[in-house]
């Protein structure tokens, strides 16, 4: 019965799932060397919502909660990293990333317990709720936020002051800090690919598709809600804290709903329902909001057309599309 | 006592505009049970639309013809739910819930880039109607008259409604859809009419809201969002879905809010959610919800 | 030896006793039927007894301790286990992992987001035999979602047998299928509890599974028990015959 089991476990063993990876991994590495700095920094910003998106995916595909507050978590990381900055007159990136680790775990820790209580609307309408409040209080106490003219980063000493940014930016934004991202991309993604492959993962699926059943396997469904949620937003912390230097500066537009909607938008046109949708929609999205900016002030109006095209006719977005595309040449060649 | 006597009326007028819109957005609940993120969109867009035909197109007209094209802003948020539903919420209802809010989430991005494509950044103005009522004497202190005209529309607006519900055959039919959709169906209500019915209904009440408040205060982008967010604390406290919830919440925040500005403006808005997560934690329906 | 016991258990829906003052019980390795007609009381009995609804008066013992307060997974952790009338399966996850996800959840290992699922051996082989148990190791990689009604009634009854119960609920194990299917599923379902030695507790609506499965029968009618004895004894209980039998079998 022992060689039967290997051979009817889930599909996307290690192996197989590192053999697309690291290809994937080292083809990111060689960017810096061969597109200009300007599309470096551009993929590094991708990269970066990446890891946030891949947070808010463990909640909607895993555990099956549509959250449209998680501006509140990136924009946690990201004053975290701005307050320590201003009041601590911090450095150091490995800090920031402690301080907003720790900021993130307070805030979601105490959300949650909230939130978790409920599921479907409910928890879409207080998850926005909450992040409204959080967006409220960093635009009203200018004199510790800034109000509407953020705070300021300047560009952090990477790997406890080995790497400084103390020559041209653009080139240290493009190079140093954008293969900074690119690991702490790789450990997210890895991290997050071990969490929903795991038993929890599974008990997360399980309370997706059947509360009432996975409840009556013994799986406690608050606690496990709460544990994911938390997971969720410290990943989308940390995503902030990333981003912040990137970006040079923080104002309460990131905390606000409209942010989580992009949140929420990248993570659809992906497809929320397998794990490479999340990073895919991210960085394709801020390619296609870099030039819907460009292009147009309206870009909300575009991306909100979109987002409705794409939940009325292709639902599982671009990884699922391209699946069953895939899927539908293969059995006609 | 001046000053608490003005105090209370700044509380009903909130909770009249508030329960305008959350009752609106309890009621497609209720009988849908989907809830529409863009509501907040069509209370602004009652508000752009009034200001811009109040405020720019008969700028300059005598008082009664304002006074008459003041509820534009309801019909056209009126109209604008009667195309809505059919188009783009009908294909969800059968999907799960997810693709529902994602939609109307959607929604929501456009209609906020719609009015400022249409009406342009800068706030819209309808401030003639709103002086040329006056003010009237409270006590030692006046008060401007405009806003007992609003805190009448909004009692008016309970008032119908409830009749509405509990005392005609629509409202028979609108209790029992929303009872059970499919015995409704089966007992011969046409429940596509009744959803594109209570939907526009509801949009009107949020554009009421919009048209009714804009004479005292600007239309400004932002403040369908900003809306949303209060509604949502209403219907929260009042339990999603129930009319009387909408109303007795509307006041619950009205009256929050109004000491809120004047006392605790900072962290006005982290209150109410904290008033709403205590009535959660004891009541998970909400004061009037099913649970 | 009694397994369990309900002392003058009572359940109120509004104004009406859905179980009122009912002394049951299952003894140590017996399979049990639970039959009366619909509105009885027995699925509000077993929702009590599992957890799911509280009662409103009354007591449950199960193997001497009071369990009437206990949560769902307390009682689960005591052993108690239920399947669902209405199937209620992870419809997304594959029949394997309904059950290797339930082995997971009875070890304590649900709580473990460091370490990939697939590496634990034990459990998986342990899901396999499972399945095989059920007959179910051709399915072990489809979708529960997409196997047929048949298999998902066993595969529901399989999931709650992962917990390694010594009392296990059935809700209607055969209904939804065919009259063909239904010995088959039977047969298949109480070898596996015979074997083990735990007890089963089958709520029925069909006489023929009832009589020729289990050892004991306990008829309610309107939230009280109304007879309690072996097949041949309630097959000659004359209130039995024409409160129930006399109805279901002219169906």
């Amino acid at each position: 019965m022992s060689t039967l089991a290997p051979a009817l476990q889930q599909t996307g063993s290690t192996d197989k799932t590192l053999r697309v990876a690291v290809p994937i991994a080292v083809l990111l590495a060689l960017v810096p060397l061969v597109v200009p700095p300007y599309g470096a920094i551009l993929l590094a910003y991708g990269l970066v919502m990446a890891i946030g998106a891949l947070g808010f995916n463990l909640l909607l595909g895993y555990t099956g909660l549509l959250s449209f507050g998680h501006s509140a978590y990136f924009g946690v990381g990201a004053y975290a990293v701005a307050l320590m900055v201003k009041y601590l007159k911090v450095g150091s990136m490995e800090l920031f990333l402690v301080g907003a680790i720790a900021a993130s775990v307070l805030v979601t820790a105490l959300f949650g317990v909230v939130c978790v209580r409920y599921t479907r609307i409910f928890f879409g309408i207080l998850t926005l709720a909450l992040s409204q409040v959080l967006w409220s209080l960093a635009f009203k106490f200018f004199w510790v936020t800034g109000g509407t003219d953020g705070l300021r980063v300047p560009t952090p000493s990477l790997f406890g002051g080995l790497v400084t940014g103390a020559g041209d930016k653009t080139a240290f934004m493009s190079h140093a800090y954008y293969y900074y991202v690119l690991i702490m991309f790789c450990a997210c993604a890895a991290l997050m690919w071990v969490i929903v492959n795991s038993p929890f993962g599974m008990a997360l699926q399980a309370i997706r598709d059947n509360e009432t059943r996975a409840e009556f396997v013994g799986v406690r469904i608050w606690r496990y809600r709460w544990v994911a949620f938390l997971v969720s937003g410290v990943f989308t912390g940390l995503a902030g804290a990333l981003w912040v230097p990137l970006n040079g500066l923080t104002t309460p537009d990131i905390m606000h709903w409209t942010f989580s909607g992009e949140i929420v938008f990248m993570t659809v046109l992906g497809g929320f329902r397998s794990f490479a949708g999340p990073i895919i929609g991210a960085i394709v999205f801020n390619y296609l909001k870099t030039y819907a900016i460009g292009y147009t002030v309206y870009w909300q109006l575009l991306l909100g057309a979109v987002l409705v095209a794409l939940v009325l006719s292709l639902p599982t977005g671009i990884v699922g599309t391209a699946g069953k595309l895939a899927a539908r040449f293969r059995g006609r060649s | 006592m001046d000053v608490l006597l003005i105090h209370i009326l700044n509380s009903l007028l909130y909770a009249s505009v508030l329960f305008l819109i959350a009752g609106g957005l309890s009621l497609i609940y209720g009988v849908m049970r989907i809830v529409n993120l863009a509501h907040g969109n069509l209370y602004a867009f009652g508000a752009y639309v009034t200001a811009w035909a109040i405020g720019t197109v008969a700028a300059g007209a005598s008082v009664p013809v304002l006074l008459v094209l003041l509820p534009a802003g309801a019909l056209a948020a009126a109209i604008l739910g009667a195309v809505l539903e059919p188009t783009l919420l009908r294909p969800f209802y059968k999907r799960a819930e997810e693709y529902q809010l994602l939609c109307t989430f959607g929604l929501l991005m456009i209609l906020e880039d719609l009015m400022r494509f249409i009406w342009g950044p800068y706030p819209l103005s309808a401030s003639t109607l709103f002086e040329s009522f006056g003010s009237l004497p409270v006590g030692e202190s006046i008060y401007p008259t405009y806003n007992f005209l609003v805190i009448g529309v909004g009692t008016a607006a309970a008032i119908f409604l409830w009749a509405f519900v509990y005392r005609t055959k629509f409202g028979v039919v609108l209790r029992a859809t929303s009872q059970n959709m499919r015995m409704a169906s089966a007992l011969g209500v046409n429940v596509n009419r009744v959803y594109v019915q209570a939907f526009t209904l509801g949009c009107f009440m949020a554009g009421l809201g919009g048209a009714i408040i804009v004479p005292s205060q600007s239309a400004v982008l932002g403040m369908g969002v900003d809306a949303l967010v209060l509604a949502f604390i209403v219907v929260v406290i009042g339990g999603l879905g129930s009319l009387e919830g909408a109303l007795v919440g509307a006041l619950i925040v009205g009256f929050v809010r109004e000491a809120g500005i004047t006392w605790f403006a900072e962290i006005e808005l982290a209150v109410l959610y904290l008033i709403a997560a205590l009535v959660l934690l004891v009541r998970p329906a909400g004061l009037f919800g099913r649970p | 030896m009694s397994l369990l016991v309900t002392k003058d258990l009572v359940k109120w829906f509004g104004d009406t006793h859905a179980v009122d003052h009912v002394n049951f019980t299952v003894k140590d390795s017996e399979v049990l039927a639970l039959i009366g007609s619909n509105g009885a009381g027995k699925t509000t009995l077993v929702n009590l007894i599992s957890g799911l609804f509280r009662p409103d008066g009354g007591q449950i013992l199960f193997r001497d301790a009071d369990v009437t307060h206990q949560s769902v997974h307390g009682r689960i952790k005591a052993g108690i286990a239920r399947s669902f009338q209405l199937v209620n399966l992870f419809d997304q996850l594959s029949a394997l992992d309904n059950v290797a996800l339930t082995i997971f959840s009875r070890e304590g290992k649900t709580r473990n987001l460091a370490t990939l699922a697939s590496g634990d051996s034990a459990v998986w082989d342990e899901a396999v035999e499972i399945l095989r148990l059920f007959g179910l190791e051709a399915k072990a990689r489809m979708l529960a979602g997409g196997v047929s009604q048949g298999e998902r009634k066993l595969l529901d009854v399989a999931v709650a047998y992962a917990l390694r119960p010594k009392l296990l609920f059935l809700d209607e194990p055969t209904s939804g299928v065919s009259t063909r299917e239904k010995a088959p599923i039977m047969d298949t379902i109480t070898s596996v509890v015979r074997s083990t030695g735990i007890s089963a507790a089958i709520i029925e609506h069909d006489m023929d599974v009832v009589f020729n499965y289990s050892d004991r029968i306990v008829a309610m009618h309107q939230g009280t028990i109304l007879a309690d004895g072996t097949p041949d004894e309630i097959r000659r209980n004359e209130a039995v015959t024409t409160t129930l039998i006399g109805t279901t079998e002219t169906r």
